[in-house]
């Protein structure tokens, strides 16, 4: 008992001090227990199972200004790490484009690759007289007082813009006259949602899967181009004729200024992990929807959502 | 009965060696955690994720060890509120007030054996009805929209007044600085920042934890500095430890109401623990009037703020573990554990996945009982962790500060900030202007503005919306009356003298 109570108390040292010299660290900018946590605890974890990595992936939660300080830090500090991933989403680029990071731009790391999506979703509680995406679409139309959507980001930030861009392209204009509430986190937006204090909610298909199943929500829609496996009876808004597709990606950046090589290794260690058996079982556990891009290819996709981003936060006035 | 048959199967599961000897470690480490100024459940729980995986624990062991070591630092904070007069945790703040004049009038013994036992119950009150009521429980949340959290958190403020003080004026400057500083970072109804003077170090806000160990634990290295030593918090002498039965009789009925309502506060997703140890204070303080003598180092002073907070940690499980929404900071972390290991809590985790809740409510009640004879009986263990020389304790404490804010977010700057909320602290203990109301408006503050301007976004700026449902309106009347019944009935109070350092 005192050996293995030793071999704990030294282990909570290591992991307590600055962190093993060598091993690969990955970057969680946010505090535990959100997305971009299960990011890096999942994808190490997978790392370190396949042997992708020769020592287990040291998770550091570096909150602060929704992403900002990590990426700041990563540019500044860490510009030529090699064994350095940092975890990221839609959210980070979302944030980039409107200008959030304190002049950081999205060309100033190397974004490697993504390895699931969480499709965008519209929940109603179950007692809602709302059946589509549609009767919400004119009830808003009619009277944009008589809904309000809770979210888990805060006003101008992802799970806001999800309903914006499906009013838009039903072609409602008054877009700043729907009310939205940013609260912590996709649990308590439904929270708020079944309590009837919320009319609607908006969020990712990872923070509604318990409540789907237990029968306390309906899902109006899912933001994606086709139905999302294991969950095929919940429309699309395209089908729904609104032409939206709203996917939060779970990924990782690296620093700018490491070598094409590692580049490229950490492309081809993400592809790996996203066609484990481990990973496939995580994404269908946590509701992601497939959807690998890695490397160049992902690079060029990124700066495509960018410069859609920046276009439409101009539209609805988040940025001049 | 359903429910029984259910424990069978936790127990089943929680009693394999392997699982006990879990519970027993974490345990052990948890109260050390505890004890520690600076280091809280949450940074305990953190550190000690990586080994879970490392020694490929699945889902039900590694949920015993940590959820082991939450409950043992809520245990643990008391430790050094008592001997240190330093909060070991945040929600052990409140066990400061009575547990350290208490240690200082040489019942230092009896002041840990009664919170100790009082952290027992409320932590046994709380498991049972995590275990009962869970499921039902659950959907009091629903009843809690952005008007009732306001009303809720209005309620903590009103009865502010007068507490850890003489001098009301200073108590609510105290909280007015706390609610300043909650202000300062992203206002999340708009998406911009204010107060941070465009640095991103802000942009988030002040976290509370380095306020917390800034305002106590440097504070207390500075005094420490001027004084040379002498007549320094530190250094309480800890004699025979011996249970006066008598008094913890007499505590029967404030630990009941305590673990009562400390379970509920744990339950609401807001401030947890430390909402349920501050309102069950306030509570048992006003239920004892002038003659309960709370504030001089009474029995009841650290009974009820212990088993309130200890009842709100097994609360805070509730909604953790029901609606995936965490009720405490802590329970955050697990939630986070709990996806890792591919987990997801929610409504059905109860029907789903059996063997992991009911193996994890077995496992809290075994290691509620381990607690309870490491922090009566062996509390002299841990004491004497705290109790070598200040010269050394000190320096450990100010390493151990450091250490652990760095850990939270991998900052510097949260170490100046924390080292300026030292020189604060200590200039505001020199003027006698109490700090636990800075805290409390640093932690409440930010929630509180948020539910108003929710509520206000709801109603379309319609403040009748606030008093729009009987929960609010029962916590609007309750608060008016916390707040005007001490201004009626001072004259006929004489307040006890606090002891000021």
């Amino acid at each position: 008992m005192n050996k293995t109570l030793k071999v704990l108390l030294t282990s909570a040292a290591l992991t307590f001090s600055a962190g093993t010299a060598f091993a690969t660290e990955c970057i969680a900018p946010a505090n535990p227990g959100g997305g971009w946590d299960f990011t890096c605890r999942q994808i190490g974890k997978i790392l370190f199972d396949l042997g992708l990595v020769a020592d287990p992936v040291q998770v550091t939660n570096m909150a602060g200004a929704g992403g900002g300080l990590a990426y700041s830090y990563v540019v500044t500090e860490r510009n030529t790490d090699e064994d350095l991933i940092v975890a990221a989403s839609s959210a980070t680029t979302t944030r980039l484009a409107q200008n959030a990071f304190g002049g950081m731009t999205a060309d100033q790391v190397r974004f490697v690759g993504a390895i699931g999506a969480d499709p965008g979703v519209i929940v109603v509680a179950a007692d809602s007289p709302f059946q589509s995406l549609t009767d919400l679409v004119e009830a808003i139309k009619a009277d944009p007082g008589s809904v309000a959507f809770a979210g888990g980001s805060a006003a101008g930030g992802f799970d806001h813009m999800k309903p914006l861009q499906v009013l838009k392209a039903a072609g409602f204009t008054d877009i700043t006259s729907v009310k939205y509430i940013g609260v912590d986190g996709g649990a308590d937006a439904i929270t708020q949602t079944v309590g009837g204090f919320t009319q609607a909610m908006t969020g990712d298909m990872s923070e509604i899967v318990g409540f789907i199943n237990s029968g306390e929500v309906r899902a109006l829609a899912v933001l994606t181009e086709e139905r999302v496996p294991g969950f095929e009876n919940i429309p699309t808004a395209i089908e729904q004729g609104y032409d939206v597709v709203a996917v939060n990606w779970r990924g990782l950046y690296v620093p700018k200024g490491i070598s094409d090589e590692a580049f490229n290794a950490w492309g081809e260690k993400l592809a790996a992990v996203a066609a484990s058996a481990e990973w496939q079982e995580a994404m269908a556990a946590n509701g992601l929807a497939p959807f690998t891009k890695v490397g160049g290819d992902f690079q060029s996709w990124i700066d495509q959502v960018v410069a859609d981003t920046v276009e439409l936060s101009k539209e609805i006035g988040v940025i001049q | 009965m359903d429910i029984l048959s259910n424990l069978a199967l936790g127990f089943e599961v929680a009693l394999s060696p392997m699982t006990l000897f879990l519970a027993v470690i974490g345990c052990f480490l948890g109260t050390i955690i505890g004890a520690l100024p600076g280091l809280g459940p949450s940074n305990g729980v953190a550190i000690l994720i990586p080994i879970t995986f490392t020694m490929g624990l699945d889902a039900t062991a590694a949920l015993v060890l940590l959820t082991s070591v939450y409950y043992g630092a809520m245990y643990g904070g008391r430790i050094s509120s008592i001997l240190l007069n330093i909060p070991g945790d945040e929600p052990a703040m409140m066990t400061t007030l009575d547990g350290y004049p208490m240690a200082k009038n040489g019942r230092a013994g009896d002041a840990l054996v009664i919170s100790g036992v009082a952290s027992f119950v409320g932590a046994l009150l709380a498991t049972i009805a995590l275990a009962l009521v869970a499921p039902f429980l659950a959907r009091i949340a629903y009843k809690f929209g952005p008007a009732e959290y306001f009303a809720l958190y209005a309620l903590a403020f009103a009865t502010l007044g007068g507490m850890a003080s003489n001098n009301q004026a200073k108590s609510a400057l105290a909280s007015f600085i706390g609610l300043g500083i909650a202000l300062i970072g992203i206002d999340n109804n708009s998406g911009f920042t204010r107060f941070t003077g465009g640095n991103l170090h802000l942009a988030d806000g002040i976290d509370f934890l380095v306020a917390i160990v800034g305002l106590f634990a440097v504070s207390e290295v500075f005094f420490f500095i001027e004084s040379h030593g002498k007549g320094s918090a530190v250094g309480v002498v800890l004699g025979k430890v011996t249970v006066p039965w008598r008094e913890i009789w007499s505590t029967r009925w404030t630990m009941l109401r305590s673990s009562a309502v400390g379970f509920v506060a744990g339950v609401l997703p807001g401030a947890g623990a430390s909402l349920g140890s501050f309102m069950t204070y306030m509570m048992e303080k006003s239920i004892a009037g002038k003659k309960g003598g709370f504030g001089t180092g009474v029995a009841k002073g650290v009974a009820a703020p212990e088993a309130g907070n200890n009842a709100a940690a097994g609360g805070a499980l509730v909604p953790m573990l029901t609606l995936g929404v965490p009720g405490s900071g802590t329970t955050a972390v697990l939630l986070a554990v709990l996806m890792t290991l591919n987990i997801t809590p929610g409504p059905t985790l109860f029907a789903d996945r059996p063997e992991v809740v009911w193996g994890l409510i077995a496992a809290l009640l075994i290691a509620n009982f381990v607690l309870l004879a490491m922090n009566v009986p062996m509390v002299k263990v841990f004491v004497r962790i705290l109790q070598v020389p200040p010269e050394i304790l000190l320096p450990g404490v100010t390493m151990i500060s450091f250490v652990g804010i760095y850990s939270l977010s991998g900052s510097y700057f949260d170490l100046l900030l924390m080292v300026g909320f030292g020189v604060m602290g200590y200039i505001f203990r020199k003027m006698d202007i109490p700090t636990v109301p800075v805290i409390l408006g640093i932690l409440l503050g930010y929630q509180m503005e948020n539910n108003l301007r929710h509520a206000m976004t709801l109603s379309g700026g319609e403040w009748t919306y606030l008093l729009s449902s009987p929960i609010s309106i029962g916590l609007w009347v309750a608060a008016a009356l916390g707040f005007i019944a001490p201004m009626f009935l001072r004259r006929y109070l004489r307040k006890p003298q606090m002891v000021t350092d």
